[in-house]
């Protein structure tokens, strides 16, 4: 194989039947593995399905496996993965595959909800706001988790997700640990009851595969220690059932 | 896809406690370990003996005390870690695995009290 | 493929305390009984003791003080990761655990033989 020409075995069909397939894409500077996908369907073979939206960073949309790991597919440049010119693609891994790169995200964010990832307010209107400041503890451990935008690397990249079907998985409690710390959210009782026990928070043993693969740099193994503490707090007031 | 709570046979207070348990045991075990480790160390040079060991620990109420809880430690901290083991790697059912971990629980709490009662009771060291 | 993902210290982390956990979980009512001789059949402990003077018991003992501290000090590190205020040099840690382990190893198997 020449130099110029990138090997790239891609995943086609879904989840059950399908195999990896091997393009020749040209290889180009600064090219990233979006860009080699792009390629692959406009040029090659337009039957691939695969998702992307952004294309700089922002989205989330196109996390794929790229060498078994999950990764933003255009954040990931062609020289760093693909140094001897080969490279594999496959779907994101703990996650239904729709067609070739494509996956069910719905599990995903049912997860979430299932986390009581959402707000629960507890003023109105004619309330005065409530005064949070910037230097309160809770609020920084609350906004060290927010910019989560739910890709689903970190989910894909879990040990535990990967072997228990019904784990709530890093990002979801993630997002559960940044509303514990919401001092303006009214759920805290029913969230804690939600995220803990084997189905949650203390189903991880921090094996940091999250960690290693949020391209945001969020941490999801602190914010689920956190949920363990807070669990453990509450369950020694009896206020889980 | 299977609603949340299906698996779980056993509630979630119970959960966060035998974290907490496990954890709390954990730090214990901490101390408790790197003192044995180091009594070990120290006992072994030169060979060992059951007359030395008896020597060394037999009839002092601190080592006791000491032992005493080493063991309850224990009796609560590994059987908590076999049944994350057992629930993970295992197909067995969860009612199942509670009561495996409670008889090794138990088995571990008996087989360490007859020893450090044993011991407490023959004399022999100040 | 599907493998490869796992490479992070942090992961193997996991497995030696889990490994360790089950090894140490197996090997302490052998450790009971064997004492509840020292106690009650004091000469049959000393033919134990005798028999395990022998080269590959002390290596196996040694692998089980090393099993022991790199338990004990995965397990610290992981009452830091839940208790403890986040600090980001964890990778660092594991490699001081391992560390330590191996050392703790070492120290013993020089003071038996």
């Amino acid at each position: 194989m020449s130099e110029d020409t990138l090997t790239v075995s891609v995943w086609r069909g879904d989840g059950e039947k399908g195999s990896y397939v091997d393009y020749e894409v040209p290889r180009m500077e600064s090219q990233t593995v979006l860009d080699v996908i792009t390629y692959i369907q406009r040029r090659l073979d337009n039957s691939l399905s695969y998702r992307y939206a952004c294309r700089v960073g922002m989205c989330g949309s196109c996390a794929m496996t790229i060498n078994g790991k999950p990764r933003w597919t255009c954040r990931t440049h062609v020289s760093k993965v693909a140094p001897d010119g080969k490279l594999t693609v496959g779907p994101l891994r703990s996650m239904n595959v729709v067609k070739d790169l494509s996956v069910e995200m719905t599990e995903f964010f049912d997860k979430w909800a299932r986390a009581e990832g959402k707000f629960h307010p507890t003023k109105t209107r004619n309330d005065d706001f409530e005064k949070v400041s910037p230097s309160d503890r809770k609020r920084k451990q609350a906004s060290a988790g927010i910019e989560c935008i739910g890709c689903g690397v970190c989910y894909s990249a879990c040990d535990v997700v990967s072997w228990k079907s019904d784990y709530l998985g890093p990002a979801a409690l993630n997002r559960a640990w940044t509303l514990v710390n919401d001092a303006r959210d009214g759920g805290q009782k029913a969230r804690l009851q939600a995220v803990a026990g084997d189905a949650g928070c203390h189903a991880c043993h921090s094996q940091q595969g999250c960690v290693e693969g949020c391209p945001k740099h969020l941490n999801p193994t602190a914010s689920i220690a956190g949920l363990k503490r807070a669990a453990a707090m509450a369950a020694l007031k009896g206020d889980l059932k | 896809m299977s609603a949340p709570n299906d698996i779980q046979s056993r509630n979630v207070q119970t959960e966060a406690r035998l974290w907490l348990a496990q954890r709390v045991s954990a730090m214990i075990l901490g101390l408790a370990v790197v003192v044995h480790l180091g009594t070990i160390i120290v006992a072994v040079q030169g060979g060992l003996s059951a007359a030395e060991i008896v020597g060394r620990i037999g009839g002092n109420p601190l080592w006791t005390a000491f032992y005493a809880v080493f063991v309850l430690a224990i009796a609560v901290h590994a059987p908590i870690g076999l049944r994350s083991i057992l629930n993970e790697m295992t197909a067995l059912s969860p009612r199942r695995v509670d009561l495996l971990c409670f008889i090794a629980a138990a088995f571990l709490a008996v087989m360490g009290y007859r020893v450090v009662r044993d011991f407490y009771l023959i004399g022999g060291a100040a | 493929m599907s493998g490869q993902h796992r490479n992070h210290a942090n992961y193997w982390a996991f497995i030696v305390h889990r490994v360790s956990g089950i090894a140490l979980a197996l090997f302490l009512p052998v450790h009971f009984q064997v004492l509840l001789l020292a106690v009650r059949k004091p000469e049959s402990f000393d033919g134990f003791a005798a028999w395990a003077e022998a080269p590959m018991v002390k290596l196996a003992e040694t692998a089980l003080i090393v099993l022991l501290a790199a338990h004990l000090t995965g397990g610290l590190r992981l009452l830091a990761i839940e208790f403890l205020p986040w600090r980001d040099w964890q990778k660092s840690v594991v490699a001081i655990t391992a560390g330590i382990s191996l050392a703790a190893g070492l120290i013993y198997l020089l003071n038996v033989t």
